[in-house]
């Protein structure tokens, strides 16, 4: 079965996708994050115990279920392949950028999009800064960026992703080893086995439909290649219906109970650093997941660099704070970015320019 | 025929030396990509531009003649 070459069949595939987010979101899982790549990574950095923010911390059995969903379905179909060597500490680098400049806007590329289904114009403005973010990685792509070639390698390396992942699974269920959130959005989830399944339906359909967040913006930009863009339609319009039939579909900055906020230049930029990342990386947080999953070992890399970003924001405090209601006073907070994490998504962006200008295809070793 | 290497590397590198090749030969092409998204895509791109593309599977590579 091929998902990815016709139009329809892509955009069934973000409806898809769209109803298992949607089926999450009412099911337990935090107001519209849903399927958040970022925070549900960092949730299960915090439950490993790399981060110490006591909100965010949960084994979320979705990155289980996506990392396994396009691990079982790429074996099925024959499209695993264990392969390894395309610049792996660069990925790991633009994973760390990927994450923090994800935390600075709080959300990863699919969160983006949930958000705007829900009508928050928070999210709208983060889009300007992710399609500029593509389109810069774009530029560098036409000015020949590449990280090189990767090659295959022993058939085990690309299964340790998967691997464990599934004994963190083992451990989230069968000990009290993980940590988890008694309070606040971690401890906000669906059934764990509802979790599981959705994570591995999920993977399987993003798998065959190739579905990426910033590749699709990257086609139109390159190509005006529309495909990848279909799927992500097909989720727009899931979501936006489900927030719509939920009474979830609110126009406005700073709506009560989305974790976001209203600081405008930082929303820009830290999706700017996102959109930039990802195309330098080959993909938004969603793909790489996918990928590792059916055996890049360099994919792989940018997901535990993911997870160190991860640790980073919450260690650092770098992450922003989300607009809430003070059950005491009931007086309206402000989510800010600190200071710290203005600085690090500054340099966040710098290191990608320079990532992006100093790797070319003509000087990669054949 | 020309041949364009774009094995092991990340997308959409294979389709921009594919349009990239194309656009510079008079007669076919030959790419070599080895992941089977990346096949769908240089096929996918073949065909959108009117031209037929015939794949062979070479080990766990793919060949994609381009005429």
């Amino acid at each position: 079965m091929n998902l990815a070459d016709s139009k329809k069949k892509l955009a069934l595939a973000g409806v898809v996708c769209g109803l298992v987010a949607a089926c999450l979101a009412y099911f337990g899982n935090p107001a519209n994050m849903a399927f958040c790549i970022a925070c549900f990574v960092r949730d299960m950095a915090g439950s490993l115990g790399m981060h110490q923010a006591e909100a965010v911390q949960y084994a979320r059995p979705e990155i289980i279920g996506l990392v396994c969903g396009a691990f079982i379905i790429s074996i099925a179909t024959k499209e695993y392949r264990s392969v390894a060597g395309s610049s792996p500490l660069i990925r790991f680098v633009l994973g760390i950028v990927i994450m923090i400049g994800s935390l600075v806007f709080l959300g990863c590329p699919l969160r983006m999009v949930i958000r705007m289904s829900a009508g928050d114009l928070n999210a709208w403005v983060a889009l300007i800064g992710f399609i500029l973010g593509v389109s810069t990685g774009a530029f560098a792509l036409k000015k020949g960026f590449s990280l090189g070639r990767s090659h295959e390698t022993n058939q085990a390396s690309g299964a340790v992703l998967p691997i464990i992942m599934v004994g963190i699974l083992i451990l989230a269920l069968c000990t009290s080893l993980l940590k988890a959130s008694t309070a606040g959005p971690g401890s906000m989830h669906a059934p764990i086995i509802l979790s599981l399944i959705g994570g591995l339906v999920f993977g399987a359909f993003a798998q065959k439909s190739r579905m990426c967040f910033a590749g699709s913006i990257r086609d139109v930009v390159l190509m005006k290649n529309f495909d990848l863009l279909t799927v992500i339609g097909g989720l727009f319009v899931v979501m936006l219906i489900f927030n719509l039939a939920m009474g979830k579909f609110v126009v406005g900055f700073d709506t009560p109970g989305v974790i976001a906020h209203s600081e405008f230049i930082w929303n820009i930029l830290g999706m700017y650093a996102v959109g930039f990342a990802a195309v330098l990386a080959g993909g938004c947080p969603l793909r790489q997941l996918i990928l590792a999953g059916q055996g890049s070992s360099d994919a792989a890399v940018t997901v535990l660099g993911l997870f160190f970003g991860a640790a980073l924001c919450h260690n650092l405090g770098l992450a922003a704070s989300g607009t809430a209601m003070n059950a005491e006073t009931q007086q309206i907070v402000p989510g800010a970015v600190p200071m710290n994490g203005k600085v690090a998504c500054v340099i966040c962006i710098v290191v990608c320019f320079v990532i992006a200008f100093t790797n070319k295809r003509e000087t990669a070793k054949k | 025929m020309k041949e364009v290497d774009a094995r092991g590397l990340s997308c959409p590198e294979p389709l921009m030396m594919t349009a990239e090749a194309l656009k510079n030969a008079d007669g076919p092409i030959k790419v070599l990509v080895s992941e089977a998204h990346q096949k769908t895509n240089v096929e996918k791109f073949a065909k959108d531009r009117g031209k037929k593309a015939t794949t062979t599977e070479k080990g766990s590579e793919f060949e994609i003649v381009i005429e």
